[in-house]
């Protein structure tokens, strides 16, 4: 992050960085977290700022919470090229990678409508399999359905 | 193959091939010829949620033909999937209660998710618009009586390839033998795009058109199948494709000689019954291979080895 962006919010004391959000997509990562408006902690959104990397970004800090390996790899299906900095006392103290596995467990509901995983009382896991990781492609393991990137935003568990 | 039967990726083409020499060496027992009871003792669980009539005769057939029992989910609607039980509640229960179970659903993905409740083995035939394996192995079996061989050959499957999922299971499997694909439907009921994509990725040859007539010289193998009515969202939708291919014998006057003729059953009017007579038409034996090659995969999937076979 340059000094530039760094000024648009203020530096924070301990919680979780999350740069190279593909722009306008923060909301949709709150929300894949689990980060609601009504915690009692600052949450600092910014949006669309200019990236040279990507063009444009968004940039996300959650203060007084460090988000876990677990939740990080589910940003792996808005954003795969994020990088993660856990922050204490106003140092990065740790860096993380956002990953993906070959699978991901209870994410999403699969998006194919027909599907039988969409009756919501059957009681099985919800489980993509990763296909490809650069575009990624996600696959049901129950109908073998690719999955639609944008619907499956929506369909978050 | 790894104790059910969902998709054709589930078998290697060795497998295929070694099923298809069980299913061969099974055809006096299927033909009442002969009684080999393979599977005494052993009760198949029919479970079809969906409307069948080959699929589920055939797999009671060639259960009983081999010595097993069967015991039928019934009417669904008089079933407790109507009471609202989830598929793995019913399917638990099948579990406790038999060997074996074929299911057919009209939700895609039911026969995994039925594979990953039971211990069981599972046999799909016929999950939404997904796949229908043990209607491949029976076309295979058809093709490979017909031409002695599965490689390497030129394949039309033609009508409704979208929601037709034995065309799905089918293309998948005929790519595995190296045969050239051509695929006939109107726009609107082309192949699915991961299923294309899949097949190219893979090196398949792939050819993508609504003619069917022209390709008619060229193939080994027609396989057409119904556009079905059920699967469309409304009835304008479907009328406008109804009836888009009829086979008749006069088109087939430029076919080679031992072209076959195939089509998974019920037609409505996609092959004229001018085609029953002649040389091409091989539906009625495709059908009735559904009992070997379901026989076959039962013994396969229940660990029974069938007598003649490689040691």
């Amino acid at each position: 992050m340059s000094t530039s962006e760094m000024r648009r919010v203020t530096a924070i004391n301990n919680g979780t960085v999350i740069d190279h959000i593909p722009a306008g997509s923060a909301l949709s990562v709150l929300r894949m977290l689990g980060i609601s408006d009504d915690r009692a902690s600052p949450i600092s959104l910014v949006m669309n700022v200019p990236s040279s990397k990507h063009g444009r970004k968004d940039i996300i800090k959650v203060e007084d919470r460090e988000l876990t390996q677990d939740e990080l790899d589910r940003l792996a299906l808005i954003a795969p090229k994020a990088s993660v900095a856990i922050i204490r006392s106003y140092a990065v103290a740790e860096k993380r990678e956002v990953t993906i596995g070959k699978e991901l467990l209870n994410v999403a509901r699969c998006t194919y409508s027909n599907c039988i995983t969409n009756n919501s009382r059957e009681p099985l896991d919800h489980r993509l399999n990763v296909v490809k990781t650069d575009p990624l492609e996600l696959r049901c393991r129950y109908c073998g359905r690719s999955q639609n990137m944008k619907e499956l935003i929506n369909n978050l568990i | 193959m790894d104790g059910d039967l969902i998709t054709m990726d589930d078998m290697t083409n060795e497998e295929i091939v070694s099923l298809l020499d069980d299913a061969e060496r099974l055809l006096p027992v299927a033909h009442g010829e002969e009684f080999l009871p393979l599977l005494q003792g052993k009760l198949l669980a029919n479970m079809f949620f969906e409307p069948s009539t080959r699929t589920r005769m055939s797999f009671e057939t060639a259960m009983k033909r081999l010595g097993g029992d069967v015991v039928n989910l019934g009417d669904v609607k008089s079933s407790s999937a109507v009471k609202g039980e989830t598929l793995y509640d019913t399917m638990r229960m099948v579990d406790g209660y038999c060997d074996i179970a074929a299911l057919r659903h009209p939700r895609q993905g039911a026969a995994q998710y039925a594979a990953d409740a039971c211990y069981i083995p599972i046999m799909n035939g016929g999950d939404g618009a997904g796949h229908h394996p043990t209607q491949t192995l029976l076309d295979l079996f058809t093709i490979r009586q017909a031409h002695g061989r599965l490689d390497g050959l030129t394949v039309a499957l033609v009508g409704d390839l979208r929601y037709g999922r034995t065309v799905h299971s089918l293309s998948h499997a005929l790519a595995r033998f190296d045969c050239e694909l051509i695929f006939i439907s109107p726009n609107q009921l082309s192949m699915p795009t991961e299923i294309v994509s899949d097949l190219t990725e893979s090196g398949s040859k792939i050819t993508e058109t609504d003619d069917l007539y022209s390709a008619i010289p060229d193939v080994d193998v027609i396989y057409m199948t119904r556009i079905q009515k059920e699967r469309f969202p409304d009835d304008d939708e479907y009328a406008k494709v109804a009836g888009i291919y009829k086979l008749t014998a006069a088109d087939l006057t430029a076919a080679k000689g031992e072209m076959i003729v195939m089509h998974p059953l019920p037609r409505v009017d996609e092959i004229s019954p001018d085609v029953d007579a002649t040389r091409h038409a091989r539906y009625f034996e495709q059908a009735f291979n559904g009992v070997v090659a379901r026989m076959a995969l039962m013994c396969k999937l229940l660990g029974v080895d069938i007598p003649g076979g490689a040691a």
